[in-house]
């Protein structure tokens, strides 16, 4: 099956969306959000990520082989930063036995 | 069998329409297996680059997790109007790129070559703004190791120390980016070159998609590094 050829209207379309992302996420980053700072920018960069992947990398088009080759990446990844994260936030909140080492 | 087809030339007993592809290598059915082939081999490549790149990026998520205060004021020293500038720029060119790869499969050689040398122009606009920041940062004294010496305004409160360690990760994951962004803006001269000569066209298209790819991976990475060092400060 030949890929189809993407249109230069849905081009236009996305790198539109993605300026009005980009504008977007730094006009929020001039308030203080506290935690949310760091939910907001990385639920836009991650909606920016997938314009770009689906479209312009064409990815939508893609046969699943190589959408698993894609995901396999993110997974690995995704487990590389919730097990440190795991460690990070359960460090403290282990009891050390009295008169052990550090 | 006839030692035609064992040496891996056409067999002339096929009918016409079967005849092979004049671009298609011997181990492949067909061109469109061939293309797919081309592109799972990069998509994998991309997937090892996403693991390599997430080295980093783990590692400052945990020092962050850690040491929130010094990267929050860390964050701050870092000017956002060049970070929204650049990003706008790779976002163009990405677009661009994007323009390059449909123009070689409709067929446009001209605006193949014109799109790849926006591309190319875009790219190195994002370096230069890229080499001015790390100018200004070497005259703010703020490149750890080599000049760190920041004033007790500029730390406000936070411990040198995690200052430091944030702008470490400033320059690595910048710096890395920057050197994918030279690499690639080396592939896409040579796909210049290819395209003036007439070697991509609406048949032969798998080199520039390729080098797409590549472009859009690094556009991806920067589209992550922009919030996590320079907006997620909060103001």
């Amino acid at each position: 099956m030949e890929e189809p050829i993407v249109s230069v209207r849905t081009y236009v379309i996305v790198f539109v969306s993605l300026l009005v992302l980009a504008a977007l996420t730094t006009y929020i980053a001039s308030f203080d959000l506290g935690i949310w700072n760091t939910a907001v920018a990385m639920a836009i960069a991650t909606a920016k990520m997938a314009l770009v992947g689906l479209f312009f990398m064409h990815l939508w088009f893609k046969p699943g082989l190589t959408r698993v080759a894609v995901v396999c990446g993110f997974f690995w990844l995704g487990l590389l930063i919730a097990l440190i994260l795991v460690d990070v936030f359960t460090r403290n909140s282990i009891p050390r036995a009295i008169g052990t080492p550090l | 069998m006839s030692d035609n087809v064992a040496a891996g030339g056409p067999d002339i007993n096929l009918p016409a329409h079967r005849h092979p592809h004049p671009g298609l290598h011997s181990h492949f059915e067909t061109m469109e297996q061939q293309r797919e082939a081309g592109t799972l081999g990069i998509w994998v490549f991309l997937a090892t680059e996403i693991l390599f790149f997430g080295g980093l990026f783990a590692c400052y998520v945990e020092m962050r997790a850690i040491h929130y205060q010094g990267f929050q004021v860390g964050s701050h020293l870092l000017e956002r109007n060049f970070g929204a500038a650049m990003t706008f720029i790779l976002l163009a060119s990405s677009f661009t790129m994007a323009m390059a790869v449909h123009s070689a499969r409709t067929g446009s050689r001209r605006l193949l070559v014109v799109f790849l040398v926006l591309t190319i122009v875009l790219g190195a606009a994002f370096l230069g703004i890229k080499f001015t920041e790390y100018g200004q940062k070497w005259h703010e004294h703020l490149v750890p190791g080599f000049n760190f010496q920041p004033t007790s305004e500029q730390l406000k409160g936070a411990p040198a120390g995690n200052v430091e360690m944030f702008l470490c990760f400033y320059f690595f994951m910048t710096g890395l980016h920057a050197l994918h962004m030279i690499i690639g803006i080396g592939i896409l001269t040579v796909m210049t070159i290819l395209g003036l000569k007439g070697r991509i066209n609406a048949d032969r298209y798998s080199y520039i998609e390729v080098s797409g790819l590549y472009w859009h991976f690094v556009d991806i990475i920067w589209i992550y590094l922009f919030p996590l060092l320079y907006l997620v400060g909060g103001r």
